[in-house]
C-alpha cells in the first residue's frame, strides 16, 4: 500500500498533537532520578583522566609513562602507540590532498592544539588518575603555531598537516544567477570585511564516556551522550576495524549539547582503548577546562562581502569569499563552510549569488556542529550586509529587510541554490517583533534620548532555522561521498495488555521527544500520552536506527515524527485487521477510542487487550494470513533529490522555521556595556506538537545568541596559542542576572512537505546575534560606528566609541 | 595519597557515613560514596552550581566543601525534596512551567530556589535572578526558570 493512501485512510486527529502537556521525562529529572552517564557505576569499573597537550603546535619527541606506571591503583595507560596499534585514521570527507590528513583519537607523533590528548591513564580512582598524568613525561619540541586563517594561507606559515601540504583543505566557488549582471547594473557597490567569532555549545554536561568491552561475547558497549551516535558508528567500526555488530551504543539522559556532542566519537574510542587494554571497564567524565578547550567551538569565520544594490535599497546580488577557520582537525568539516547552501539567500529574494568557500586549518581546537551551524555564520553576514546597505544608502534598515524579503505568496520558494523555503510570511514576523517592543514609541523617542547622550538603539533580524538536512549535500563538498538522503526509523508494538511501546532512534537532551512521541502516538490510537511508554534514552541493540539517526539539525518533529507516525498507522492497522474479524465488521468501519476498538457508531468494541492476546497467546483465533504478534517497524525516508552538480544546487533541507527577533538596547558610552531593554521574539516552526516545548527551545537558542553577541568567545594567545577562556571565569556563560527576560508570540505556517505540517525547531539560528548588532549599531548610528565582529563585549564597544569620537574631533 | 577518613553525616534525614580522603570534595563524596546521584558537577570551579544542596540549612555549592567538612552537617540534596511520593511545590512548579529542559542544571536551580524561598517567600523578579545568579542553565534561557521559582513562591504561600 502505497503511503498517500495510508494517509488518506488513516489521517490523524489533533486531540493531543498541539497540547502543551507537562512533559513525561520531568518527575525523573526534577528529583534527581535522571541517569546520566556520570551516574553509570559498572563492577569492577575504573576511572580514567586524560594528559592534554600544553603546547598548540609541536613535535611530539618522546612520551615515558613509566613513574605513572608504577603509581598505585593505576591499571592502563594508553599512548600514540597503543592508539596506532588498535586504530586506523578516521576517513576525510574532503577533496584531495586534504583527504590524506591524519586524524585519530589521541596526538599522533605531533600536537595540534592546546589540550588535545596525549596520553590517558585508567585507574581505580578518578583521583589517582590524575596524579598519574603528572607522572607522565612528555618531551615536546615546541612549532610556532598558526592561530589566524589568513596567516594559515600565507607561503610561509606553518603547516598544521604536513601529510596536506597546505592548510586550506577545501576551496569552491558557487555561482548562481548574473551575478556580473547585478553587478554592473547596481547603483552602489558596498563592501564590508566581517569577522564570525568563535563560541560554542558549553553544555552543563560535558563529555563523559563509560566503556566495557566484554572478553566474553566481544562486544563492546559504550555509554555515552552523543547526540549522533550512529553516525559516529560507522567512525568507530571503520577506525577500530571492528564489526558494528560488536559495537553496542547507550545514551541515557543527556544534558544538553546544542552540535558540540556530535564529534565525541574520539573520546568514545580513546576510553574503549583503555578499557580494552585494562580488561575492565573504564569511565571518563571530562572537566570543564577540557571541555572549554577542546569540547567543539563553533566555526569561526571571515568574511569579505561586496553587495550589488539599487538606491532603494534592492539587493541585486551578492558577492562573499569566505574563511572558515575550522581548527586543528576536520572531524565534520568542511560541512559547516557548506552549509551556508542551506539559507543562501537567507530570508531575502536576491536572485545572484556567488560563493567562494574556503576552509583552513589553524592551531585552534577543532569545530563541530554547533547550534545553527553554518547558517548562522552566513545568516548574520547577510544581516550585517543587508544593514550596511541601508545605513550607506541613507535608508531605514527595517525598510530595506522588509522589501527585501521573500513574500509570503512566493512560498515554496526555491533560494539561488536551490533549497525550498516551505512556507512562512517573514514580513509579518518581522513587523510582529517589532510591535512586540514598541517599536513605533522607541522610534519616536530616540532623537531626544540621543540627544541626552542615551545611546539607546532598535534592531531586528530574522533568521531560518533550515531543518531536516539532506546528506547529500555533502557530495558537493565531494562528488565521491557515500551519503545522501536522511531517514529515521522507529520501531512499536503492543504488548500483550494492550499497551503501546515506541522506540525511535534519538538521542534527545531536553527536547523532550518521550513528551512528543507519546502525544502523536496517542493522537493515532485514541489513547492518552500516558497510555504511551516510550523507551527513554538510545541504545543501538533496542532502538532502531540508521546512519541518521541522532538529535541534531532540528529536525525530529519531521524525520523522527515521520518514523513514528509510519510505525503508528502499520500497527493500527494491523489492530484493526485483528479487530474487524473478531467484530465481524470491516476495518474501514472500525475506530479507535478509549483502548478500544469499535464499530462506528455503535457499542460493539473489542478491548486493545483482546485483540492482543489473538495475536500473542491465541493465535488459531487469528483471521486468515495474519502474522501473530503486534510489532511493527518503520523508515521513514526524506523526499529529497541526489544535488546538480554541474549548478551546484541542491535542496538542502526539508523545513524552514524562522524567528523573528526585535530588541531595544543602550549602549553605556563610559563602559561600552550593551543592556538589554526590551526583546521580542516571534517564532514559527508550523505546527507545534507541544508549545511548551517549542517555547522552551526558543527562549534557549535566543539565550544562545543573546551569550555569543555579547558574552562568550573562546579567545586565543596569537603568539602562544594557548586558549585564554579557559574557565567559566574568562568563558563568559550567562546568568539569569544577564538575560532579560524574552518575549515569545508565534506564527503557524504548517509545511506543505511534512504530513502534520510541523517542522523541525531548536536551532533557532541564533538571531540575536543580528539584531544586537543591528541595535547596537542603531544606538551608536550618531557616531556612525559599523559593526562588523559577531562578538561585542565591552571593551570593542568602548574602543569603536572612542575611535568614532576621535574621529569626530 | 593520603589515608582516609570516616565522615559521618545526616543527609534528606539519614544518617549516613563513608570514607573520604582530605582532597576528596563533598560533591564527590555525595556522588561516589553515598551513591546519591541527583546533585550533579557542572564544572568543579564553583561557577555553575549544578551541585548546589543546602547544608545545615545553607545552600552551598558541594564541590566547593572537602567532604571533611561536612562532618556532622545536615545536608538536603534533590533526592530529599519530595516527601512520601509527593513532589515538593518547586518540583510541581518546574514541571507544570516546563523550567527545564535536559534537567542537568534542575537540582542545583531547585535547591538553590528552595533555600531563597525559606529566606525570602514572596521575592521580586529581580531577587529570583539574583537569588538564582549562581545557577547556570544552557537550555532554557532562564525564562520558564523564573517563571517556576514564581509559581513555586505562590503555591507556597497558600
Ligand atoms: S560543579 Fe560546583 S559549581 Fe559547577
Ligand atoms: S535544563 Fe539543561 S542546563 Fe538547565
Amino acid at each position: 500500500m502505497t503511503e498517500a493512501l495510508l494517509s488518506k485512510e488513516i489521517p490523524v486527529p489533533r486531540k493531543w498533537v498541539g497540547t502543551p502537556i507537562k512533559a513525561k521525562e520531568f518527575p525523573r529529572l526534577i528529583t534527581g532520578q535522571g541517569r546520566y552517564v556520570d551516574d553509570i557505576k559498572i563492577p569492577n569499573m575504573l576511572y580514567a583522566a586524560l594528559l592534554r597537550s600544553p603546547y598548540a603546535h609541536a613535535k611530539i619527541k618522546r612520551i615515558d609513562t613509566s613513574k605513572a606506571e608504577k603509581l598505585p591503583g593505576v591499571v592502563a595507560i594508553v599512548t600514540q602507540e597503543d592508539v596506532l596499534k588498535y586504530c586506523k585514521p578516521y576517513p576525510q570527507i574532503v577533496p584531495p590532498p586534504a583527504d590524506k590528513l591524519l586524524d585519530y583519537c589521541i596526538a599522533v607523533d605531533k600536537v595540534r592544539f592546546a589540550g588535545e590528548p596525549v596520553a590517558a591513564v585508567a585507574a581505580t580512582e578518578r583521583a589517582i588518575a590524575e596524579d598519574a598524568c603528572e607522572l607522565i613525561e612528555v618531551e615536546y619540541e615546541p612549532l610556532p603555531p598558526v592561530m589566524d586563517a589568513e596567516e594559515a594561507l600565507k607561503p610561509d606559515a606553518p603547516l598544521v598537516h604536513e601529510e596536506v601540504g597546505t592548510n586550506l583543505v577545501w576551496h569552491e566557488v558557487f555561482d548562481y544567477g548574473d551575478v556580473d549582471k547585478a553587478f554592473a547594473e547596481a547603483d552602489k557597490v558596498i563592501s564590508l570585511k566581517l569577522h564570525h567569532h568563535r563560541y560554542g555549545g558549553a553544555p552543563t554536561e560535558t563529555h563523559a564516556v563509560v566503556a566495557d568491552y566484554d572478553k566474553g561475547t566481544g562486544v563492546l558497549t559504550i555509554y555515552c551522550n552523543n547526540q549522533m551516535p550512529m553516525f559516529c558508528m560507522a567512525l568507530i567500526g571503520l577506525s577500530f576495524n571492528m564489526p558494528t555488530d560488536k559495537i553496542r551504543i547507550i545514551t541515557p539522559d543527556i544534558g544538553g549539547g546544542f552540535g558540540s556532542k556530535i564529534l565525541s566519537y574520539t573520546y568514545m574510542m580513546l576510553i574503549s582503548i583503555l578499557a580494552m587494554k585494562a580488561g575492565r571497564p573504564v569511565k571518563w567524565m571530562e572537566d570543564r577546562r577540557e571541555n572549554l578547550a577542546s569540547g567543539t567551538h563553533c566555526n569561526e569565520a571571515t568574511f569579505y562581502v561586496e553587495a550589488a544594490v539599487k538606491k532603494d535599497g534592492t539587493i541585486l546580488g551578492i558577492k562573499a569569499k569566505t574563511l572558515h577557520d575550522v581548527g586543528a582537525y576536520l572531524r565534520y568539516e568542511p560541512v559547516g563552510a557548506l552549509l551556508w547552501i542551506q539559507v543562501s539567500s537567507g530570508p531575502y529574494r536576491f536572485k545572484n549569488l556567488r560563493m567562494d568557500v574556503n576552509a583552513i586549518v589553524t592551531n585552534k581546537g577543532p569545530v563541530a556542529p554547533i547550534r545553527g551551524y553554518g547558517r548562522i555564520q552566513h545568516l548574520w553576514m547577510l544581516e550585517r550586509t543587508v544593514e550596511q546597505v541601508a545605513r550607506q544608502l541613507g535608508l531605514d534598515p527595517i525598510e530595506v529587510k522588509l522589501k527585501n524579503y521573500v513574500r509570503p505568496e512566493e512560498m515554496p520558494y526555491v533560494s539561488p541554490s536551490g533549497a525550498t523555503y516551505d512556507s512562512g510570511d517573514y514580513p509579518t514576523a518581522l513587523k510582529k517583533a517589532l510591535q512586540m517592543i514598541n517599536y513605533d514609541e522607541w522610534r519616536r523617542k530616540q532623537p531626544e534620548l540621543w540627544r541626552q547622550g542615551r545611546f539607546v538603539g532598535i534592531g531586528a533580524a530574522l533568521f531560518q532555522d533550515s531543518g531536516t538536512n539532506n546528506f547529500a549535500q555533502v557530495r558537493l563538498i565531494y562528488k565521491n561521498n557515500p551519503f545522501s538522503g536522511n531517514s529515521r526509523m522507529a520501531e512499536m508494538w503492543m504488548d500483550e495488555f494492550g499497551r503501546i511501546i515506541v522506540a525511535v532512534g534519538s538521542n534527545p537532551h531536553g527536547q523532550c521527544h518521550e513528551t512528543v512521541v507519546s502525544q502523536v502516538v496517542a493522537d493515532v490510537f485514541g489513547v492518552t500520552p500516558d497510555d504511551v511508554f516510550v523507551v527513554p534514552g538510545f541504545d543501538s541493540w533496542v532502538h532502531g536506527w540508521t546512519g541518521h539517526s541522532g538529535s541534531y539539525a532540528s529536525q525530529f518533529a519531521v524525520s523522527g515524527i515521520g518514523a513514528v507516525l509510519g510505525a503508528a498507522k502499520r500497527l493500527r492497522e494491523k489492530i484493526a485487521t485483528i479487530a474487524a474479524h473478531m467484530l465481524k465488521a470491516k476495518p474501514e468501519d472500525l475506530e479507535f477510542k478509549e483502548g478500544k476498538v469499535c464499530v462506528k457508531g455503535t457499542d460493539r468494541c473489542v478491548a486493545f487487550w483482546q485483540v492482543a492476546n489473538l495475536a500473542y497467546r491465541n493465535n488459531l483465533e487469528l483471521p486468515e494470513g495474519v502474522e501473530p504478534g503486534l510489532r511493527v517497524i518503520y523508515t521513514w525516508k526524506a523526499p529529497f533529490k541526489l544535488p546538480d552538480l554541474e549548478k551546484k544546487t541542491v535542496n538542502a533541507t526539508l523545513t524552514y522555521s524562522y524567528q523573528a527577533h526585535a530588541c531595544v538596547v543602550e549602549v553605556d558610552p563610559e563602559t561600552g556595556k550593551v543592556k538589554i531593554l526590551d526583546y521580542a521574539v516571534v517564532d514559527d516552526c508550523g505546527v507545534p506538537i507541544n508549545p511548551h516545548i517549542v517555547e522552551g527551545q526558543v527562549h534557549g537558542s535566543t539565550m544562545n545568541g543573546i551569550a555569543a553577541a555579547l558574552f562568550e568567545e573562546y579567545v586565543y594567545s596569537k603568539d602562544t596559542g594557548q586558549l585564554l577562556a579557559s574557565t567559566f571565569m574568562d568563558y563568559l556563560f550567562p546568568t539569569a542576572l544577564e538575560i532579560p527576560d524574552i518575549k515569545v508570540d508565534h506564527m503557524i505556517s504548517p509545511s506543505p512537505f511534512t504530513e502534520l505540517g510541523t517542522k523541525g525547531v531548536g536551532e533557532g539560528s541564533l538571531v540575536p546575534l543580528g539584531s544586537i548588532a543591528g541595535a547596537i549599531e542603531d544606538a551608536l548610528s550618531p557616531l556612525g560606528v559599523v559593526i562588523t565582529d559577531s562578538h561585542n563585549p565591552p571593551e570593542r564597544i568602548y574602543r569603536m566609541i572612542k575611535e568614532a569620537q576621535k574621529k569626530r574631533k | 595519597m593520603a589515608e582516609k577518613r570516616r565522615i559521618k553525616l545526616t543527609v534528606n534525614g539519614v544518617e549516613m557515613e563513608g570514607e573520604a580522603e582530605p582532597r576528596t570534595l563533598l560533591v564527590h563524596f555525595i556522588r561516589d560514596t553515598l551513591g546519591l546521584t541527583g546533585t550533579h558537577i557542572g564544572c568543579d570551579t564553583g561557577h555553575c552550581g549544578c551541585c548546589t544542596i543546602i547544608m545545615n540549612g545553607v545552600s552551598v555549592k558541594s564541590c566547593m566543601v572537602l567532604a571533611y567538612q561536612a562532618e556532622g552537617a545536615d545536608i538536603l540534596t534533590i533526592e530529599g525534596l519530595a516527601k512520601d511520593g509527593k513532589l515538593h511545590p518547586i518540583q510541581e512548579a518546574f514541571w507544570e512551567n516546563h523550567g527545564l529542559q535536559c534537567g542537568y542544571c534542575t537540582p542545583g536551580q531547585i535547591m538553590s530556589a528552595y533555600f531563597l524561598l525559606s529566606r525570602n517567600p514572596k521575592p521580586t523578579e529581580e531577587e529570583i535572578r539574583r537569588g538564582l545568579e549562581g545557577n547556570y542553565c544552557r537550555c532554557t534561557g532562564y525564562v520558564n526558570i523564573i517563571k517556576s521559582v514564581k509559581a513555586a513562591a505562590e503555591k507556597m504561600s497558600k
